[in-house]
């Protein structure tokens, strides 16, 4: 409130932020990392039998729906700078479909373990071993919080696509729609590293 | 604004804005007003600290039940921890005076990012409340100690959950004011001032500023982790379901350790400002403080497992810990060497923040010295869980952060409020409390070394004697304290008004009016020269 100044406007610095809170996304995940790491050095075969339960035809979907969604952000970029608005917002909406045809994906396979009695706590899977535990628990743990990152960009996406349509995001202003961009790359590539890890290492 | 005007800018605090009353404050996003926000809710907090400390320092004037139960004595040290080290110590000088004085210091009229910086003062109150909610609501106060140590932290029937979430928000407010620095470092120098040309508090700052951005989210989703294993029971850290508690200390103990750095790093960096000051004589050894602190914040992050020499490690990975810690010691040891030669043939004019640093330099090499002994292996079989930690850890974390906290008020006070204060007062009250500070924590390393465990309420009659000194010293301490904060508080009020350069400083921030105006400069500087110009 005290800024009586011009708005000043720095989208070199809005950009550094956004890398900036990146890293701390990554070493949020990455402690989770580590976690897994550990666990699985200590528990292989379990890992590896549980593992193969998972429907690596589902996750492969979903990997795929999560890599067009990022390059459907990255080409509205371009769209917003070569001033082409409306294309702009239908690829934004093709993101946001595809953003939400993950969680669709994610809320079927969740289910389906759900039904089998797989989930944090439940006594069926506390007599298969500590392995399937801990594999189930991680499993749980980083997806449920990758999704709440899609959600959130979903949310930042939303925003973003009401600044288009009543031109707040232009030509000349488009760093907010690269921030959310870069986040929803960075949401992307989380899953690059969560597919591997619990659907296809067996 | 960058039209010249005639007459004087209203400063900061005379500024009429969009909002009146207390509203003109917590809603403005000018820098120097958060900056007060945080010392206001900083000091409020550090009082309630600093009585729970007395309370259990009483507890502990005669074996046995004294004052308090052993659960609450439990409930005390860690409420006493938690807010010490999460609300106080690691926001303490980065949110106050680095958020004060890093854009004026820089040449700037503000932070990168003036509406986040509100943001995390917002973050910062709601993480505070909610450790402060743990108290009072569910089933009895947390009793796990600050460290949330795995697997009591999730078997406990205290309130856990909003402690830890508390913590964790409170992490997310550090994050967000150390992104906000580092992009206005990088960002918003003015013209001129080219890397080696930035006074060193920034340069602290912007270690930090790494630090914070790096470390905090471990502990971050470490506390997370916490909360689901309370909730959900996934077995990360617990035992019986093939999780692994150590794993719990090495995740906790990769962020804080760090954390220590974020302390002590901006006291450092303060430090350097007043000593430069106040021998009138440029920095000792400039790159050499740059490159040290650099590679304090470098080398922090590889010295976690210090932490748990008796935890259960392999040997290599504890010579490696072992080693690792005594590295760190050789740039802590360059700044301290850098600081007594900058007063070596300076023109010293002693003033109550020179003292200050004199003391800090003091007590911090009491501290450093100890944590040596505790980083060699077999001393700290003897030495782990005792005493003897509290003394270090208090003489580094207290002693170093806290007189860097009291020096840096002393030394910037005029040029925040405009007004001078009590110079007599102030140094009495100084010795007070340097005098408990002593009486306090000296004792304890002896107790320590004899082999009084900490965190318990009760001890063996042949520690009576230290214990007895020890909690005298915390009368005084108290008593210093409260001289220092009154004698400020009653500046505000009788003080003489101090003009813009009260101590002869070279920095940008003695450039201005005391207070600063709103926008801090009316043109902005070029740089030409470094920071420390003395001829």
């Amino acid at each position: 409130m005290s800024m009586t100044t011009v708005i000043h406007r720095d989208d070199l610095a809005s950009k550094t932020g956004m890398w900036l809170f990146l890293f701390t996304e990554m070493l949020l995940f990455g402690g989770l990392f580590v976690v897994y790491s550990v666990y699985r050095y200590r528990n292989a075969m379990a890992f590896h039998f549980a593992a193969e339960e998972l429907s690596v035809f589902i996750g492969t979907i979903n990997t795929i729906i999560l890599l067009i969604s990022s390059s459907t952000i990255a080409m509205s970029i371009t769209a917003i700078q070569k001033k082409n608005k409306k294309f702009a917002l239908l690829l934004i909406g093709i993101t946001i479909f595809l953003g939400f045809a993950f969680l669709v994906n994610k809320y079927f396979e969740w289910g389906g373990h759900i039904r089998e009695h797989i989930y944090p706590g439940s006594s069926v899977l506390a007599l298969r071993g500590q392995g399937d535990v801990l594999f189930y628990g991680l499993y749980f743990f980083m997806t449920v919080l990758h999704a709440l990152h899609i959600i959130i960009g979903l949310v930042f996406i939303g925003v973003i696509s009401v600044k288009i349509f009543r031109d707040k995001i232009t030509s000349d202003n488009y760093v907010l729609l690269e921030n959310s961009g870069l986040y929803w790359h960075l949401v992307d590539l989380i899953w690059i590293f969560l597919f591997p890890l619990f659907y296809l290492i067996t | 604004m960058s039209t010249q005007k005639d007459i004087a800018e209203p400063s900061y605090l005379e500024y009429k804005g969009k909002y009146k009353g207390i509203f003109s404050w917590i809603f403005s996003t000018d820098h120097k007003r958060i900056a007060l926000l945080y010392l206001f809710s900083i000091l409020s907090f550090f009082i309630v600290g600093a009585t729970l400390g007395l309370l259990m320092k009483f507890e502990l004037i005669a074996p046995g039940k004294t004052i308090m139960t052993a659960q609450t004595y439990n409930a005390f040290f860690t409420l006493h921890g938690i807010i010490m080290i999460f609300a106080i110590v690691i926001p303490g000088l980065p949110a106050v005076f680095g958020n004060f004085l890093l854009p004026i210091m820089i040449g700037a009229k503000d932070v990168a990012f003036p509406r986040l910086n509100l943001m995390s003062w917002y973050l910062y109150v709601a993480g505070v409340s909610l450790v402060l909610i743990s108290q009072f609501a569910g089933q009895g106060p947390p009793d796990t100690g600050w460290t949330f140590y795995a697997p009591y932290s999730f078997r406990t029937t205290g309130n856990m959950l909003p402690a830890v979430f508390g913590a964790f928000v409170l992490g997310f407010s550090s994050i967000l004011t150390g992104l906000n620095f580092l992009v206005t470092i990088h960002r918003m120098r003015a013209p001129g001032m080219t890397w080696l040309k930035m006074p060193l508090f920034p340069w602290a700052l912007y270690a930090t500023g790494w630090v914070q951005l790096l470390a905090t989210p471990i502990i971050g989703i470490t506390l997370l982790m916490v909360v689901a294993e309370r909730t959900l029971h996934i077995g990360f850290f617990d035992p019986t379901l093939g999780g692994d508690p150590l794993l719990y200390q090495h995740l906790f103990w990769t962020y804080s350790h760090p954390a220590v750095y974020i302390m002590i790093l901006p006291a450092m960096g303060a430090i350097s400002e007043i000593m430069s000051t106040f021998s009138h004589k440029t920095i000792f050894g400039y790159r050499f403080m740059v490159v040290s602190t650099l590679a304090i914040a470098f080398v922090g992050y590889f010295v976690w497992g210090h932490h748990m020499f008796t935890s259960g490690m392999s040997s290599t990975a504890l010579y490696t810990f072992s080693l690792l810690t005594f590295l760190v010691a050789i740039p802590s040891a360059i700044k301290v060497f850098n600081w007594i030669s900058t007063m070596h043939q300076g023109s010293i004019d002693l003033q109550t923040p020179f003292y200050w640093a004199i003391a800090f330099i003091f007590v911090f090499m009491v501290g450093g010295f100890s944590g040596l002994i505790l980083g060699s292996l077999a001393a700290n079989v003897h030495l782990h869980n005792t005493h003897f930690v509290v003394a270090h850890f208090h003489f580094i974390v207290f002693g170093g952060t806290g007189f860097a906290f009291f020096g840096a008020m002393h030394y910037w006070f005029p040029k925040i409020t405009g007004k001078m204060y009590d110079t007599r007062w102030a140094n009495i009250g100084l010795v007070v409390f340097f005098v408990g500070f002593i009486t306090l924590y000296g004792p304890m390393f002896y107790l320590g070394f004899k082999g009084m465990p900490r965190r318990y309420y009760d001890y063996d009659e042949v520690f009576h004697a230290g214990n007895i000194i020890s909690t005298m010293g915390s009368w005084v301490l108290y008593s210093g304290l409260a001289i220092i904060i009154i004698n400020l508080i009653s500046s505000l009020k009788g003080g003489s008004k101090a003009s813009s350069d009260p101590w002869g400083g070279k920095t940008l921030e003695w450039t201005i009016p005391s207070p600063p105006p709103v926008e801090n400069f009316t043109e902005i500087p070029t740089i030409t020269k470094g920071p420390y110009d003395y001829k």
